[in-house]
């Protein structure tokens, strides 16, 4: 399909103007960062309604197809649509797992039931979805994952635990990897993969409270909760395969995402104007030697990410080895943040000790928060030694770590 | 930054493409690493006939216009040659008589254009004689002169580091005249006995120079008319930057593959030592180090032939790339030596050879604090 450039631009200041028209105004609290920080209900019904305002102006999902309730156009569109959003800074699409992990997964394995059902739900933020991957004893090795579904007719019935499950309190449906076959050759082979409702008789989503004192996740308990066979995704015993497709969407080495922000962007250029007013010996930060090595370090990094993404799209110049960028990407950006939110609050001064809630901390806290927050992904969808281990076998060929 | 469409901040084409492949498949065959080694003890970086190849694919002239015998491309087509030849430490004169010959392009005379162009096209061997004791890497920093008397130039100080001076036909030489910085093009035929001194230097694939200039004339035509050498002078030293991380990044992409190698072979505690995210994890880092490099490098081969005077986006493009190539050099140069364990302590260990390349690499035009700190002036101030 081709597109004339004309076409895009005009596109583009199309989108551009509505989101100008319909960003929303400060809600007069503080917003979170990304779905993995929704802590409180007003955060969550905000963001839910904007998401919904988003899609039904047509801008979100939109080569997703419209059978389902996609707008069937080229992804340059999406592109282009979810590109004004990060420039236009607007709150983020807050069901991060349906729009991109359940929804393309479903899209490309699911039902035509299952797609019927779904996937437009999913856009306009009606079912939010969450994700039961990790388990209190295993988070990292996730094809370990010991949560039970034993086949009881055409359902299953399902018992154990899953943490860390973002939006857990709000989701409507979760993407499961349990075990249902004890006996199977290999772990993997004992795995079966659902698209289980949340609104059950024997699950109860139980609120943890996160290091920076907020609430943003839960712990889900299954007590004998039963849920149809018709709720699989993949075969029986197939669901490590499945798993394993998600993972490519969630690290967005696979396309097919429904477009949109996921996350508030956050730039160096934001901390060299926090320097600029951060104190030193009588003048402006800024004027540090040391500080500006570091903000000019921090300005080399993640100008290099962005070429990094720009490169990554022309196959002549990954030839050594295609996909390491890719490959690499959630460990370089999450590090990154993280990194850069820890210099930001060490610039504030004796101000660095201050936290959220106290009326003179700067930004509202943003950088406090941002720093303990930014360890959701260095941590979580697979740790930064974990991506560590995945780059250097896959991208550099090593041998597996024992 | 996001603002930037898709893919505009790079632009590589089908010909740099193509150039990167061959000289790719050059340096495998024609430079192993074991040439490299073997040429270690000779008198120049490369031998002549290797050189006259050079010459005859055509890649002293890639970046020169054709009405001089040049392919009328740009730098950023040099970047697709020297990164490759970097892989295996192939060292020559490709870079100083590519400089070269872009100096004259940009401040020389219409005769010395004639002159000169074709003959560096050709395979004259061109030499930099830039840095002076001091080593500071401002190019501008002169204690070397040039006296007019008559319509000759007299010469007087001395030059370090420069490099294939014994093959070179031709210097570039920066002085300070009438109190401002002027260049002046050397023959090698000028040079007296003992002109040269044979320099020790950390990479020993370099062959290094002192250049004693006292008592050196040359006719006064020989100096680039071109007003405010200074500015001349910075673009040369921009130049030589990106062709430094070009080289850098062919280098590190060598060493993270030696040692790769090392690691998938190498057995202790019935295990390959690559299993152990010891050493597994460092060398992803290096991966990425590498990573942004190249994409840096990219970059800065696609903005420094658009840059112009009033534009920095080139001088911060190029900057960037020297002081990221500098840094994921030295790291993954310096692990190399690291895990190839108690051989990494041997000269045998091909790993300080990569070690040494790079610390060169990194001395000369700029460090990475150096360059940091000019592109702090640059982006904050």
């Amino acid at each position: 399909m081709s597109i004339s450039a004309r076409e895009l631009d005009d596109f583009r200041a199309e989108a551009g103007a509505w989101f100008t028209a319909n960003k929303p105004a400060d809600p007069g609290f503080l917003l979170p960062q990304s779905f993995m920080e929704v802590g409180t209900d007003r955060q969550f019904e905000f963001l839910r309604a904007w998401q919904r305002k988003v899609y039904e102006a047509g801008y979100l999902g939109m080569a997703w197809p419209a059978e389902y309730g996609g707008g069937g156009r080229d992804q340059a569109f999406q592109d282009i649509a979810t590109a004004e959003m990060a420039r236009q800074k607007v709150p983020f699409m807050t069901n991060t797992i349906g729009l991109s992990w359940a929804g393309p997964l479903i899209l490309n394995m699911g039902t035509e039931v299952q797609k019927q059902d779904y996937i437009k739900r999913i856009l306009s933020a009606e079912d939010i979805w969450c994700q039961g991957f990790s388990e209190p004893d295993n988070g990292s090795d996730l094809g370990n994952a010991q949560l039970r579904a034993v086949r009881d007719g055409d359902e299953f019935v399902l018992n154990g635990s899953k943490i860390w499950t973002s939006l857990g309190s709000y989701a409507d449906y979760m993407i499961l990897l349990a075990r249902s076959n004890t006996e199977a050759n290999t772990k993997y082979e004992g795995l079966s993969y659902f698209l289980s409702p949340m609104k059950t008789p024997g699950i109860e989503a139980v609120p943890i409270r996160k290091l920076t004192g907020e609430y943003g996740f839960t712990q889900t308990f299954f007590d004998n909760a039963r849920i149809p066979d018709t709720c699989l995704i993949g075969e029986e015993g197939k669901g490590w395969q499945v798993a394993m497709k998600t993972l490519t969407f969630e690290r967005a080495v696979s396309g097919g995402q429904a477009g949109g922000v996921h996350s508030m962007p956050v730039f160096a250029g934001e901390v060299v104007e926090l320097a600029r007013h951060a104190l030193r010996d009588g003048r402006s930060a800024i004027e540090d030697p040391l500080v500006r090595d570091q903000l000019v370090a921090f300005l080399i990094e993640e100008r290099g990410l962005e070429l990094n993404n720009q490169r990554a799209e022309i196959p002549g110049l990954n030839t050594e080895w295609p996909g390491s960028i890719a490959m690499a990407r959630k460990l370089t950006h999450s590090e990154w943040r993280r990194r850069l939110n820890q210099f930001a609050v060490t610039l504030q001064g004796a101000n660095a000790s201050r936290y959220v809630d106290d009326p003179s901390v700067l930004d509202g806290g943003r950088w406090q928060r941002g720093y303990f927050n930014a360890f959701s992904s260095t941590i979580g969808g697979g740790t930064s030694e974990i991506q560590k281990n995945i780059v250097g076998e896959r991208v550099l060929g090593l041998p597996k770590s024992d | 930054m996001t603002e930037q469409t898709a893919a505009s901040d790079i632009l590589f084409s089908d010909e740099q493409t193509q150039l990167m492949e061959i000289a790719g498949t050059f340096a495998a065959h024609k430079a192993p690493i074991s040439a490299v080694r073997r040429q270690l003890a000779a008198e120049h970086t490369i031998d002549a006939e290797l050189w006259r190849e050079i010459a005859g694919l055509g890649w002293l002239g890639i970046a020169i216009p054709e009405d001089y015998g040049g392919s009328g491309l740009g730098l950023g087509e040099v970047v697709a040659i020297v990164e490759p030849l970097g892989r295996n430490l192939l060292a020559s004169p490709l870079v100083s008589t590519t400089l070269t010959a872009q100096v004259i392009l940009w401040g020389g005379g219409d005769e010395q254009k004639s002159q000169w162009l074709p003959q560096l096209v050709g395979g004259a061997v061109a030499a930099l004689a830039l840095t002076e004791a001091h080593g500071d890497w401002d190019l501008t920093n002169l204690t070397c002169t040039a006296e007019r008397q008559g319509d000759r130039l007299v010469l007087q100080g001395g030059k370090t580091f420069v490099t294939d001076a014994s093959m070179a036909d031709l210097f570039l030489l920066s002085v300070t005249l009438d109190g401002a910085p002027a260049l002046v093009l050397v023959e090698n035929s000028v040079l007296g006995e003992g002109a040269l001194r044979r320099e020790v230097v950390i990479d020993e694939t370099r062959r290094s120079y002192g250049l004693h200039l006292d008592g050196i004339e040359v006719p006064a035509a020989n100096l680039l008319p071109v007003a405010g050498a200074a500015g001349c002078l910075k673009r040369l030293h921009l130049a030589a930057c990106l062709l430094y991380a070009a080289e850098m990044c062919g280098g590190m992409a060598g060493v993270i593959n030696v040692t790769l190698e090392y690691l998938k072979t190498r057995r202790q505690f019935d295990h390959f030592i690559g299993a152990y995210q010891a050493l597994k994890h460092p060398m992803v880092d290096a991966l990425v180090g590498l990573e942004q490099a190249r994409s840096h490098l990219y970059h800065a081969a696609t903005v420094f032939d658009m840059a112009v005077a009033s534009d920095q986006r080139g001088e911060v493009a190029v900057r960037m790339a020297k002081a990221q190539a500098a840094q994921a050099f030295a790291f993954a140069s310096d692990r190399a030596i690291q895990f190839h364990g108690a051989f990494g302590f041997t000269y045998e260990c091909d790993a300080q050879l990569f070690r040494r390349r790079a610390l060169w690499c990194e001395q000369q035009h700029g460090d990475g604090p150096h360059h940091r700190k000019h592109l702090a002036g640059l982006l904050l101030d």
